[in-house]
């Protein structure tokens, strides 16, 4: 059955999480324009920082992570989390992004929510994101030797893809 | 999957196996390659993408409207909430105000295709633990509802009824009357199932304490849908974040906490009876008025990022669109719940025995082309 | 009185018209092809009656086209059998990939040939019926697990050791129901067995004890041929098809009937022993001795029918539940019951009619 942390169980607003959030680290940008939820960015060196106290702290207690997407803004690439807690029941969304599009790289959170390993390797094989620490980051749909990240917006296949 | 790493990596009394693609116990084209000593299992790694087709991509590329017609082939046993999913975060983007009467007949056919689809889950998980004709009688009622279906929507499994807006036309006359028809007979079949299979001391045995998972894994491991009700994580996207007219009805969440196989399967027995009392709830008192509220013949979305939770009989679907502005999605991304809950496959496997594998998985309940889109 | 002399009238007329040991032999070489006709014709409307069988249960009619009722569909397929391509894998070891099918279909027909079908109407009546028969049953595991280790396939491997243990343990409790009676009936030999029912079947003859070792022996002979629930080895949903993935066309085919008439042997065992073989309840027609065969059938084909329920409706079991039950539950029951039955019959408490 496993321990019953004994929560209190909250509800934060978006101003209060924002004000939390940013008791730890000061230099994240918050947003809740153009979405439902508060968004957060953040820097790739102080992801797992981040994502490791959401989790740990009682008050946000972020346990579950329900969706993990890739993105390319044309000029960088990015990784969306969308996390939610089980016993306060509010969500944000952290998402971080980096310039490199050669090689792209962020640390996992594999260690963190068990469900990102197979999402982080869904994000490598159609973008080309590698995750540190992953421990089985390999292509997950597509076949080994397959050539590019097709989900990128600078992707090309005569073949394969019909444009209209 | 390069297999020659996989052998030279495990000691010499274990060998290995193949199971699949093409196999009656995996649902649908699913890999696994498991490592096995003697009969235990040590190791299990799904190999995924045998019937990936880029949904996502085409997405990018088509319209709105086009994109409903993409979703019902994801997990064609709940195409209906598939499409529903769509529909909602488009309405929701443009702040349409839907009228009631669409909303009352959407949950009332998302009910409707949640015990299709729990049906025919219960005939395969009989085949697979080797109970053959249960096949058999699970098919017999999901055919009563499949032609309810092909009188008012024209399809019997791509069904493409909702459109962002609303509805594609409205309910034929006999709907009603077939529905209500629908659950008497029901009712009594249920249970006439539960005594052939769930009370059989041969199936509990399969079932009991078999594929355990614990509720801090059933989180951490993204476990949605019956998986993780079974485990005592409460997660009905019905009752957290209420979508269509289910905020107007009342059911019980149907929990249980040991964890096993044998509770997954109970909680998806005691969902098909809450099912049928919500369409109870509903099916008399539907609401006159318009069946779509007009849009726009090309669907623009604001720029912004819009995410909508439903509640599929695997577990809960979520849409995220990145907009632009433009005529199509930016990006789109399906969380789909088979491919949270395969990924929990090797931790209840390892340890078990094949058997017990094809039974954690068969309640599992996954369809391939949910996970692989 | 019309008796059953037609064995005799031809064991006659062949000793009159050959010498004596061109005779013998061609009465072995007659009763020979009568018995693989009446295997092969029992095989085929077997198969046949199990596919209604389980169309009754699942709700639908099974094969109706091929013949009035379906009654010609087992020659089609038997036909489309034959004429399949006989394929063999490349690193198969050929000697023993061959002879694999040929133990199971020698030890179930030499199983078929002591049964009494009526009065004086039984090829082989020997003092040790009994022995004979639990002894040849145990020939056709041989031919599972050379199927299995010849196929040079995995899978086909595990199914094998599967299928091996699975039938060593439950002869066990076959073999010790079976002897449960015998301390009744006091003979091995079967004609004598069923002479002892004219008092009465046996299975009301031991009540009690008997009737357990019915049940034990229904489990055990379920197990003893593989069939469901102790199917695993064929556990479609698992491996594949198990010993005999590799098999095709004829060689197939041999397996399969063979599985066939060893669930009617079990079915006739029982028979014989607990319900009288071919005697009909109070003696009705026992002027017409050959009516027996009539009897012999019909209650062969109940306890078939039973098998047949068994296998469509319960789940299957996993191979340690499976070696628990004997080893566990069945086994000591067993012996439990045979001193029980030592008690009734040395104190005479047997019900006589």
């Amino acid at each position: 059955m496993g321990l019953m942390k004994d929560y209190k169980t909250e509800f934060m607003t978006n101003e209060a999480l924002q004000n939390l959030i940013n008791s730890w680290i000061p230099e994240l940008e918050f947003t809740e324009e153009g979405s439902q939820f508060l968004n957060i960015k953040v820097k790739p060196e102080q992801l797992h920082q981040l994502m490791s106290q959401l989790k740990s702290n009682p008050e946000t207690n972020f346990d579950y992570l329900f969706c993990l997407s890739g993105v390319d803004y044309e000029k960088e690439l990015g990784v969306v989390y969308h996390i939610e807690s089980t016993t306060h029941r509010h969500i944000v969304v952290v998402k971080v992004q980096t310039e490199d599009r050669e090689n792209p790289t962020f640390d996992s959170v594999y260690d963190i929510w068990k469900t990102a390993e197979f999402h982080e390797r869904e994000v490598f094989d159609f973008f080309g994101i590698i995750f540190n620490n992953h421990p089985n980051l390999k292509r997950l749909f597509l076949t080994e030797d397959w050539d590019g990240f097709p989900l990128r917006k600078d992707y090309v296949d005569e073949i394969n893809m019909v444009i209209k | 999957m390069d297999t020659t790493t996989i052998k030279n990596s495990f000691k010499s009394e274990e060998y290995f196996i193949n199971m699949g693609p093409q196999h009656p116990a995996t649902h649908g084209v699913l890999r696994l390659l498991l490592t096995i000593d003697g009969e235990i299992i040590k190791k299990v790694e799904p190999d995924l993408g045998y019937i990936h087709r880029s949904i996502e991509k085409m997405c990018e590329r088509d319209s709105y409207q086009q994109i409903v017609h993409l979703t019902d082939r994801m997990d064609y046993l709940s195409s209906h909430i598939n499409n529903e999913a769509v529909c909602l975060t488009v309405e929701n983007a443009l702040q349409l105000e839907i009228p009631d009467r669409v909303k009352v007949i959407r949950t009332i056919i998302g009910e409707l295709t949640r015990i299709a689809s729990h049906t025919l889950w219960w005939g395969v998980m009989g085949m697979d633990v080797g109970a053959l004709t249960t096949y058999f009688y699970g098919f017999r009622d999901r055919e009563l509802i499949n032609d309810i279906f092909e009188e008012t929507c024209g399809a019997r499994l791509t069904m493409n009824y909702n459109i962002p807006g609303g509805l594609m036309f409205d309910i034929h006359p006999n709907f009603v009357k077939r529905t209500k028809d629908f659950i008497a007979h029901f009712k009594t079949k249920l249970p006439e199932y539960d005594t052939l299979l769930t009370g059989n001391v041969i199936f509990q045995k399969r079932m009991k304490g078999v594929g355990i998972l614990t509720k801090e894994d059933a989180i951490s491991f993204g476990a949605s849908g019956p998986v993780g009700r079974g485990s005592g994580y409460s997660c009905d996207v019905r009752k957290h974040h209420p979508y269509s007219a289910l905020d107007k009805v009342t059911f019980k969440e149907a929990l249980k906490t040991e964890g096993d196989s044998l509770a997954r399967y109970e909680v998806r027995i005691q969902e098909m009876w809450e099912s049928m009392s919500i369409i109870e709830q509903l099916i008399d008192n539907i609401p006159e008025g318009d069946i779509q509220v007009a849009t726009n013949a090309v669907i623009k979305l604001p720029k912004g990022e819009f995410y909508q939770k439903v509640e599929t009989a695997r577990g809960e679907l979520g849409v995220y669109i990145v907009s632009t502005g433009t005529k199509n999605p930016y990006r789109l991304k399906f969380r789909s719940p088979g491919f949270s809950n395969i990924s929990l496959l090797n931790h209840i496997a390892v340890g078990g025995k094949i058997g017990d594998l094809v039974a954690s998985m068969a309640t599992l309940d996954i369809v391939v082309p949910d996970i692989d889109r | 009185m019309i008796t059953l002399s037609i064995t005799k009238n031809i064991h006659d007329w062949l000793f009159s018209i050959m010498p004596e040991g061109v005779a013998s032999i061609a009465e072995m070489v007659l009763i020979a092809v009568v018995y693989l006709a009446i295997f092969a014709v029992a095989g085929l409307y077997l198969v046949l009656l199990e596919r209604k069988v389980a169309a009754w249960f699942q709700l639908r009619i099974g094969p109706n086209r091929v013949g009035f009722w379906g009654l010609l569909q087992t020659m089609a397929d038997a036909l489309k059998l034959v004429s399949k391509e006989l394929t063999g894998t490349a690193k198969a070891d050929m000697f023993l990939y061959n002879l694999a099918p040929y133990f199971v279909i020698v030890s179930s027909l030499m199983a078929l040939a002591v049964f009494p079908f009526t009065q004086e109407f039984q090829a082989f009546d020997i003092n040790i019926g009994i022995f004979f028969l639990i002894a040849i049953s145990s020939i056709g595991v041989i031919g599972i697990l050379l199927g299995g280790w010849a196929s040079n396939n995995k899978f086909a491997l595990i199914g094998a050791m599967r299928s091996g243990v699975q039938t060593i343990s439950y002869e066990l409790s076959v073999g010790l129901s079976l002897l449960t009676m015998v301390l009744i009936t006091g003979s091995l030999q079967l004609s004598e067995i069923v002479e002892v029912q004219k008092n009465g079947w046996l299975i009301v003859q031991g009540h009690i004890p008997a009737v357990i070792a019915f049940m034990i022996y229904m489990i055990a002979g379920t197990a003893e041929t593989n069939r469901a629930p102790f199917d695993l080895v064929e556990a479609e949903s698992e491996l594949g098809a198990g010993f005999h993935t590799e098999y095709s066309g004829m060689k197939f085919a041999y397996f399969f009937l063979a599985e066939f008439i060893n669930m009617f042997i079990i079915a006739a065992i029982a028979t014989t022993i607990f319900f009288g073989g071919w005697l009909s309840p109070f003696g009705i027609t026992e002027s017409i001795p050959l009516l027996g065969v009539f009897w012999f059938l019909g209650k062969t084909l109940v306890i078939v029918f039973l098998m047949m329920w068994f296998r469509w409706t319960f789940p299957r079991l996993r191979i340690d539940q499976l070696l628990t039950l004997e080893w566990k539950y069945l086994l000591p029951l067993n012996l439990l019951n045979i001193i029980l039955m030592a008690l009734v019959v040395w104190l005479n408490l047997t019900i006589q009619i």
